[in-house]
């Protein structure tokens, strides 16, 4: 059997764990400190332990570049659909603006527009955090296949 | 004279990070401690937008209890938000603010905002230096600066030939 | 101007604000996701045309109806990001959005030739970033926001730069000085935004004009005056900040040093426009005084030293470059006038520079296209291979020398008439030694083209006569045909840079 016996058994329990945790820093991020900023790297992080246990190339079989490369657009494109989506669904009848989320939820008086369109957007920062710190490592950790012991 | 260094205490150490960080930048020749140096620089200016939102006596800016009020506008955080954004500003906008925020003194929440989108720009800005290095590194075979203009030097008056 | 406005169903022209910053951001995205080059460069050119359109609107909608303000989310200004049209930045719009788009069309063959195929939809989409940073810099009436969209430019900036390294690695180590330099700038600039909150409480650009003017000025907002010049300068490559640009322009790739040499710096130096007369009025005492002893003075420096060492350059982007430091000399100079006429002929010189710029590394890129060609000795004989694109250069450079019939010619004027207007009668001879100099580095690139016989090819013969593609040679004689055209029609390029200046100077 492969080295790191315990690191392999103790990651693969952790690991679905940090995913977790990173969920509920983000749908908590609505009522307490907590977002897609911080849940987006927790994901990532998820991941990148993945990658130093079990090698790069399970990592890129696990969630290929590809996927992280429109991950990245993906995010970027819900985030923005959101403000598009203000522009045209003025509910209450006055032209809203940009990012104007209350115009997703009628009912003005809870503000249920804002926490609508809140969580759509930290879902789309989620997305695009998540892939763009990823598209780093892999950029970094693929770039060289192995470091000769004189580098180090 | 040192009562007014007492009372700006706060700066002392942005200050002495700040010059760390140029310091750094101008003098190493190493293209990745160069970019140690300019993140270093980054983090005194986002101290010092931190220690800008204190408010002596200040509450973390959370409104608890009743926050559906009716107080117009989009709501409390629309409130809290204006009352604090002048709060630590112009003498005369703190009265505006305390007023807002009834009772309560909040610290500013704005500066850690503005900080938050300055790191995530921080970030970018070092990731982006990194690749270049690694690039750097893969055409030249070097990261130091001497070396490269030496290498630089030779490539262009190799090819004016 | 009422065509214009009406240009867009009212539903539309109400949000053009927004939309101008946020369809190249979407459009980014997409391009990104396109699996190949060419699909990405449809997309850029549609959101190009999308962009100049809503920049004709927007003009409309400022000539007719006054400041535009756009809130946001909703958030009122000045609690919320406030996006603020009006005549100063209208024409860094149009600047933008139309010079923009003839870069893209251009793009096509120019990026296909240099960049490598895997990354060309990249390329294409942080071009995208770097076009919507620069409008959202110019449209913005935030000053925090200033800082943000200026990195979101320069940090995609930083990468098409380094994407010249296909063709010359020296485009990294451009790259990366350009980035430490850039980030010293930014920073040093958000310095400032953090003291002028600190001495106003607010981040709205009128708001803090507002408070400023009624609690005056003091110590905090010296420096932060000091520190958001010092940042916008280094971004606008103001003389002894410059050092990134030669190199940076020198190295990347073709399109995007066109695109840069006419929109990045403008947008940055329109920035600094915005901050110092807007901001901090220029009739406060220590404003004042920077003009004449730093804007003026060092302008007059620029515009001989860098033209000196323009003349001594071998590689020919990097003679342009140093052209375009010496260029940016001129618009101080306006600056440092103070006046109104100064400041109008500045935002004139400006404008008429993107377009000579626009031509010139456009012409070398199709020289560099067709021949591979980088210093000016290879230029030689290519009057006579590619006439073309040496027509559209040669007008573009006696532009940029300032001869009569051309736009540059004009600027000049204005900027004189400033000079005179103050009674600077230096400044009048510094603007004709530096026009003596532009002379000189200017014959070196034409004597080459035209006088010369071209180098023989291996067969021993001259190479045949090429035509660019007509998507280079489009946009690059459109630019150079603009440097004659507005000569004879100079109203509305000067009219808007009057109504510019008025719009700081007169309007408070």
């Amino acid at each position: 059997m492969s080295p790191h016996l315990i690191l392999r058994v103790v990651s693969k329990l952790l690991i679905p764990m940090i995913v977790v945790f990173g969920f509920y820093v983000q749908f908590h991020g609505d009522f307490g400190p907590g977002g897609g900023f911080q849940a987006g790297v927790i994901i990532a992080v998820a991941v990148i332990l993945y990658a130093l246990i079990f090698g790069m190339d399970e990592a890129r079989r696990a969630v290929p570049p590809i996927v992280v490369r429109y991950g990245a657009a993906l995010g970027v494109l819900i985030y923005a659909s959101v403000g598009v989506a203000t522009l045209f669904m003025n509910g209450a009848g006055e032209p809203l603006n940009f990012l104007d989320y209350d115009a997703l939820h009628p009912d003005q008086g809870h503000h249920t527009g804002q926490h609508y369109g809140i969580l759509l957007v930290e879902l789309g920062v989620l997305t695009t955090v998540a892939s763009v710190m990823l598209a780093i490592f892999y950029a970094f950790a693929g770039r060289v296949p192995d470091i000769p012991d004189e580098e180090w | 004279m040192l009562e007014i260094i007492l009372e700006r205490f706060n700066y002392i150490p942005i200050i002495i990070l700040m010059m760390t960080g140029l310091y750094v930048v101008i003098a190493t020749g190493n293209l990745v401690k160069r970019l140690v140096g300019l993140s270093l620089f980054q983090t005194s200016v986002f101290l010092l937008y931190i220690t800008m939102g204190k408010v002596f006596g200040g509450q973390p800016p959370i409104i608890v209890g009743d926050y559906h009020g009716e107080d117009a506008g989009h709501g409390a955080e629309a409130a809290a938000g204006h009352g604090a954004e002048h709060g630590a500003g112009a003498a005369d906008h703190a009265a505006e603010a305390a007023q807002h925020a009834a009772e309560i003194a909040y610290s500013n929440p704005l500066p850690h905002v503005l900080i938050l989108t300055a790191i995530v720009v921080g970030v970018a800005t070092l990731a982006v230096g990194l690749a270049l290095v690694v690039r750097i590194r893969e055409a030249y075979g070097t990261i130091e600066d001497d070396a490269l203009n030496a290498a630089d030097y030779s490539l262009e008056t190799g090819s004016a030939e | 101007m009422d065509m214009l406005a009406s240009l867009l169903p009212a539903g539309i022209a109400v949000h053009a604000p927004a939309l101008i910053v946020v369809i190249p951001l979407i459009m980014a995205a997409v391009a990104a996701l396109m699996p190949r080059g060419i699909f990405a460069w449809g997309v850029t050119l549609a959101t190009a045309i999308a962009v100049a359109v809503l920049s004709l609107n927007i003009l409309g909608q400022v000539s007719t109806g006054g400041v535009i303000s756009y809130a946001m989310g909703g958030w009122l200004p000045p609690v919320g990001i406030e996006l603020r049209v009006d005549m100063l930045n209208v024409p860094l719009l149009l600047l933008v959005g139309i010079v923009g788009l003839l870069c893209v069309i251009y793009a096509l063959p120019s990026v296909a030739d240099e960049i490598a195929k895997k990354q060309q939809s990249l390329f294409y989409s942080a071009f995208l970033v770097c076009f919507a940073g620069l409008l959202g810099v110019t449209i913005t009436g935030d000053a925090f926001n200033v800082f943000v969209f200026l990195e979101i430019s320069s940090i995609s900036t930083y990468t098409i730069i380094a994407m010249g390294a296909g063709k010359d690695r020296r485009a990294l180590t451009a790259s990366y000085n350009y980035l430490v330099l850039g980030t010293i700038g930014a920073t040093f600039f958000v310095i400032g935004v953090g003291f002028l909150y600190m001495a106003t409480g607010t981040l709205n650009i009128a708001d803090m004009a507002a408070v400023l003017e009624q609690n005056g000025h003091d110590r905090v907002t010296q420096a932060a005056f000091a520190f958001i010049v010092v940042g916008l300068g280094l971004k606008a490559a103001m003389f002894p900040l410059h050092v990134w640009l030669p190199n940076a322009y020198a190295f990347a790739p073709n399109f995007v040093t066109a695109f840069l040499a006419s929109t990045a710096t403008k947008v940055a130096f329109y920035a600094l426009i915005r901050f110092v007369f807007s901001v901090f009025h220029p009739e406060v005492n220590f404003v004042a005084m920077s003009f004449t002893w730093l804007f003026a003075v060092v302008g007059v420096i620029a515009m001989m030293v860098a033209s000196v060492q323009a003349v001594f350059q071998t590689d020919a982007r990097r003679l342009l470059a140093y052209s375009s430091v010496a260029q940016v000399g001129y618009m101080m100079l306006g600056l440092g006038m103070g006046t109104a006429a100064g400041l109008s002929a500045s935002m004139l010189h400006l404008m008429n520079h993107a377009l000579m710029k626009g031509a010139l590394f456009m012409a070398l890129g199709a020289f560099a296209l067709n021949f591979g060609v980088r210093r000016v000795k290879d230029l030689a004989g290519l009057g006579q291979t590619m006439p073309a694109s040496s027509a559209a250069f040669t007008v573009a450079s006696l532009s940029l020398v300032g001869v009569p019939l051309t736009v540059g010619f004009t600027s000049k004027w204005y900027l004189v008439t400033a000079a005179l207007e103050r009674g600077w009668w230096w400044a009048v001879a510094a603007l004709m030694i530096s026009s003596l100099l532009a002379l000189a580095y200017v014959a070196r690139l034409l004597s080459a083209i035209w006088m010369e016989t071209p180098p023989a090819g291996k067969a021993g013969l001259a190479p045949a006569r090429r035509l660019a593609p007509w998507m280079v040679l489009a946009p690059m004689s459109l630019l150079a045909f603009a440097n004659i055209y507005f000569f004879f029609h100079a109203d509305p390029l000067v009219g808007l840079a009057r109504a510019a200046a008025n719009a700081v100077m007169g309007g408070n």
